[in-house]
């Protein structure tokens, strides 16, 4: 039975995963450096072992208010395209296997920002996790349309 | 390129190296025909090529390269003699050559480049009687020489014929015996006997026997002995190295410099005597290091220069002028990948300099000058870059041209134009569409060009500027950052953030105390009096789109970009530092406000601002605000005019600013006394002083401070000065909006700024200043009359 291993994480109390392999790294950091004029879902930029990395906050992407970043915040870092970038969340959960047949589409009611960013829905023991499309999550000039 | 073996490679790259040089010198020796040693250095090159490409089978390359060789070799043994046409038909060979190794790199096959035409030319001019040449009258084939048998059928001569004789070792590595005789070390009769006796069978080396035989020194021997080496080490030392490897190692060095300045601070804060000592012996190799890979990035800007002599020849023939190409500086290194960066644009100066700098003989020979116009390039380190500088002896540039060309095209309103500085609009030929040129040639005068030039230079962190005296010459200035990654910046902040300028684009910096400098604002506008000129401010809170703060405590760096000055308005500036440069994430460079971001000290990442893009935002400003003053002028049918608003004890006199010439501040102790009237020397010219508030007697207290404002203005050569108490500001009003004034001095009175405003009478206030003003131009009118 196909399985896929998922990088979860939890934004606003509702658990997102990502597939691991397009997680580089997961750290708590702590100065971020604001980015004038740019779009509200850039949290801010930081630096990785001296790599300049653009941090998204994913609390705006799913059209909530703006993390504080005030103390540390944790990131998890994406491969991304060439360049990786950063998603802002609140609460790094566990690593999970998950069986393919406890995914199922999005439920038809989930609608709003978060909709676009869900491709889907896993049934975990107790509580749903939202598999999110990484791409779709990174993208800052998404929510600015 | 794949299926290319090694050899073919290194060949084309060779072959590359010897074809720019022979480019440069053939161009050399059209000037100094007599030069052997040149055409020796040539035909040596040539024939390398013609050797390499026998044992490669490229055929034709072969043939061409064989047919160039011939007719050097005829310039050479002096049958025929160095002509201006001799040199562009082995220029064209060459050119020949080069097509002929593209082909190959690019398809791999000379198969497609005809090269039996340019043969035909070259055997023509060699079998074209030289005219005017007594030494080549003869038929060049009733006298053969030995080494020279003239080819009379290029393609079956025997390559070995032409082989120069082997250059001898000396060159590369002169004997001991030579050495210790030139260093006088040694006698040449003892040198002589020594080597008779190695002849004999003695076994040992040459030192050993002089030495032995206590004819030389020991410290002598072993000073040749190194001279020696060292000769023969230049040729073995270098290698060549993949310059993405290069990079990575430039990166890498710049990582571990970051991580030495946050080790040596957090070391600072521990105080720990071992450990500080420790950091700073880290400091101090990660210095060198970095230096080190720096260097091997370095290539003197000679690699660019070197094409040069060719295109000025080839454009100043085809244009009918003489030029003389004069480099210096040809030394100065500068990093790989900003010389690529620079190539074009430093070309395209120069053949702009050929084109419109320098004129025709005629010309210049009608002008008192020689005939030959003089293109000198000169680079040279100054302060953490190179400035590289194309300068020629032309007519100038024309700035009365410019500044009405900058007019027509909207670029600059014609009340503008007096009160600014002559280099600043020489500056405008660097905008985009800009050109001055009377005639369209296909080298310039397009509009296209110099702000390419200027789009180019800067993308790489450099500035250009332009610099011209009428009837002596044009120099047009790049300054370039010595390396792309690590940059010399100002770090600044503004609100609770830090931000980084690089200092390419910082003229100066202003301290605003709000006493004797301030922020002023002309109708909102916030602009600051630089040495009597105002400087358009922007304020970067603003531009961030921050809270905006004070205009006091502040500081005002005078930036220039894009051709035009302005001053940057922040909190604090803190210090100057080198910075590694990181490219921005992709998505963020749209914004346009950044050119990249850095680590800073503290290990937080920091803003580096795109210096032009900031110009741009404030030119964009004027942009919007000079669109809705047409619209008014069109809306209101009785057209505006600009006017400058002064106050003068408790009121308020407008000025028309196309009237005004410029703005100073004077020393009050600089006012002197003539007669019944004030004067001040200004410009080497006595300049009378009304002071407006008499004329209008309006007698109030004198202003405090140490200077007085003045306006000036000029007029066919006369100039005199209005003393006013404050500029306040410079306001648009619609000139029908005015009541006329019984007062004497006025013209009438107006609304502006929702204030009564008077308007001067300026011919009167002028001729109260002055009252010849007018009269001498009368006369002279009378005169011309």
């Amino acid at each position: 039975m196909a399985s896929r291993q998922f990088a979860t994480f939890e934004v606003d109390g509702q658990l997102f995963g990502v597939e691991v392999h397009t997680v580089q790294e997961v750290l708590s950091y702590n100065e971020y450096t604001p980015v004038p004029h740019a779009p509200p879902a850039v949290g801010g930029l930081f630096n990785l072992r001296g790599q300049v990395i653009a941090a998204v906050d994913l609390r705006v992407q799913l059209g909530l208010a703006r993390q504080a970043l005030q103390g540390p915040v944790m990131n998890v870092i994406l491969r991304g395209d060439g360049e990786p970038v950063s998603l802002l969340v609140d609460k790094i959960g566990e690593v999970v296997d998950l069986d393919d047949e406890t995914f199922e589409p999005p439920p038809d009611t989930l609608s709003g920002p978060t909709r676009e960013l869900v491709v889907g829905t896993f049934k975990l023991d107790g509580r749903l996790m939202l598999a999110l499309d990484v791409n779709q999550a990174v993208d800052t000039y998404r929510a600015a349309i | 390129m794949e299926d290319l073996g090694e050899i073919v490679g290194e060949f084309l790259l060779e072959s590359h190296e010897n074809l720019d040089q022979i480019d440069r010198d053939l161009v050399s020796l059209e000037q100094e025909p007599d030069s052997r040693d040149l055409i020796s250095r040539i035909f040596r090159a040539i024939h390398t090529i013609k050797g390499t490409s026998g044992f490669l089978a490229f055929s034709r390359l072969e043939k061409l390269a064989h047919a160039g060789e011939s007719l050097l070799s005829r310039l050479r043994d002096g049958v025929q003699p160095v002509t201006p046409e001799t040199i562009t038909v082995l220029l064209l060979c060459i050119d020949g050559v080069r097509s002929l190794l593209a082909s190959i790199e690019e398809k791999g096959t000379e198969d497609e480049v005809d090269v039996d035409s340019m043969i035909v030319r070259i055997k023509a001019q060699m079998d074209a009687p030289s005219d005017g040449a007594p030494a080549a009258a003869p038929a060049p084939a009733s006298e053969p020489s030995a080494e020279v048998e003239t080819p009379v059928s290029v393609e079956n001569e025997a390559p070995a014929v032409l082989r120069p004789a082997p250059e001898p070792i000396a060159e590369q590595r002169q004997p001991l015996g030579q050495l210790l005789v030139e260093a006088g070390a040694a006698q040449s009769t003892d040198v002589t006997s020594a080597l008779q006796q190695q002849i004999e069978g003695d076994e040992r080396k040459l030192g050993t026997i002089l030495l032995e035989e206590g004819k030389t020194q020991p410290a002598a021997v072993n000073e040749a002995l190194q001279s020696q080496t060292a000769k023969r080490s230049i040729a073995d030392s270098a290698i060549r190295v993949d310059v993405d490897l290069l990079d990575t190692l430039l990166n890498m060095v710049g990582e571990l410099v970051l991580a030495r300045n946050q080790l040596v601070r957090g070391v600072m804060e521990i105080g720990d005597s071992g450990l500080v000592r420790s950091a700073q012996r880290l400091g101090m190799i990660t210095s060198e290091l970095q230096e080190g890979i720096m260097k091997t990035r370095m290539q003197p800007i000679e690699h660019i220069w070197s094409k040069l002599p060719r295109v000025v020849r080839d454009l100043s023939n085809s244009l009918g002028k003489q030029v003389q190409l004069d480099m210096q500086g040809k030394e100065t290194e500068l990093d790989r990948s900003l010389l690529e960066a620079v190539k074009d644009p430093l070309t395209h100066l120069v053949r702009n300099a050929v084109d419109h700098g320098i004129e025709d003989p005629e010309t210049r020979i009608a002008a008192g000058k020689g005939a030959e116009g003089t293109l000198t390039l000169r680079a040279y380190h100054e302060g953490g870059h190179v400035a590289v500088e194309v300068a020629d002896d032309g007519a100038g540039l024309n700035v009365e041209r410019i500044a009405q060309k900058a007019v027509e095209n909207g670029l600059l309103r014609p009340e503008q134009v007096p009160n600014m500085d002559k280099r600043d609009i020489m500056a405008m030929v660097f905008q985009p569409g800009f050109s001055t040129a009377a005639k369209v040639t296909n080298v310039s005068g397009r509009g296209v060009g110099m702000d390419v030039v200027k789009t180019n230079i800067e993308s790489i962190g450099g500035a250009v500027s332009v610099d011209s005296t009428a009837g002596e010459g044009t120099v047009w200035r790049l300054t370039i950052p010595l390396t792309l990654a690590i940059i010399q910046a100002l770090t600044v902040d503004c609100g609770d953030q830090r931000y980084v300028v690089p200092q390419v684009a910082v003229l100066e910096l202003v301290f605003v105390d709000g006493n004797t400098t301030k922020i002023e604002y002309a109708s909102g506008a916030p602009v600051y009096r630089l040495r009597g000129k105002l400087l358009p401010l922007v304020r970067l809170d603003r531009a961030l789109g921050f809270e905006v703060g004070g205009d006091q405590g502040v500081y005002i760096m005078v930036l220039q970009a894009d051709g035009r000055r302005f001053g940057l308005v922040v909190d604090r500036v803190l210090n100057t530092e080198e910075v590694v440069v990181k490219a921005l994430n992709t998505r963020l460079k749209d914004i346009g406000l950044y050119a990249g971001a850095t680590i800073l000290g503290d290990g937080k990442v920091g803003l580096i601002l795109d210096v032009s893009s900031l110009a741009r935002r404030s030119h964009l400003a004027a942009e919007a605000e000079r669109e809705s003053v047409v619209e008014k002028r069109t809306e209101g049918g009785g057209g505006t005019e600009r006017l400058l608003v002064t106050a003068v004890g408790e009121r308020r006199v407008a000025i028309p600013l196309d009237t005004v010439t410029r703005l100073e501040e004077f020393p009050k102790d600089r006012l002197e006394q003539a007669g019944s009237r004030e004067v001040v020397q200004y410009r080497g010219q006595i300049l009378p002083l009304v002071r407006l508030s008499h004329l209008l007697g309006a007698y109030g207290e004198e202003p405090e401070g140490d200077t007085v404002s003045v306006v000036v203005y000029s007029e066919g050569g006369r100039s005199v000065a209005l003393v006013v108490d404050r500029i306040v500001d410079i306001a648009e009003n619609s000139t029908t909006a005015r009541r006329d004034a019984e007062e004497d001095g006025l013209v009438g009175t107006a609304v502006i700024q929702q204030r009564v405003t008077e308007l001067l009478d300026v011919r009167r206030a002028i001729l109260a200043a002055d009252p010849n003003f007018y009269s001498d131009m009368a006369d002279e009118m009378l005169v011309e009359a």
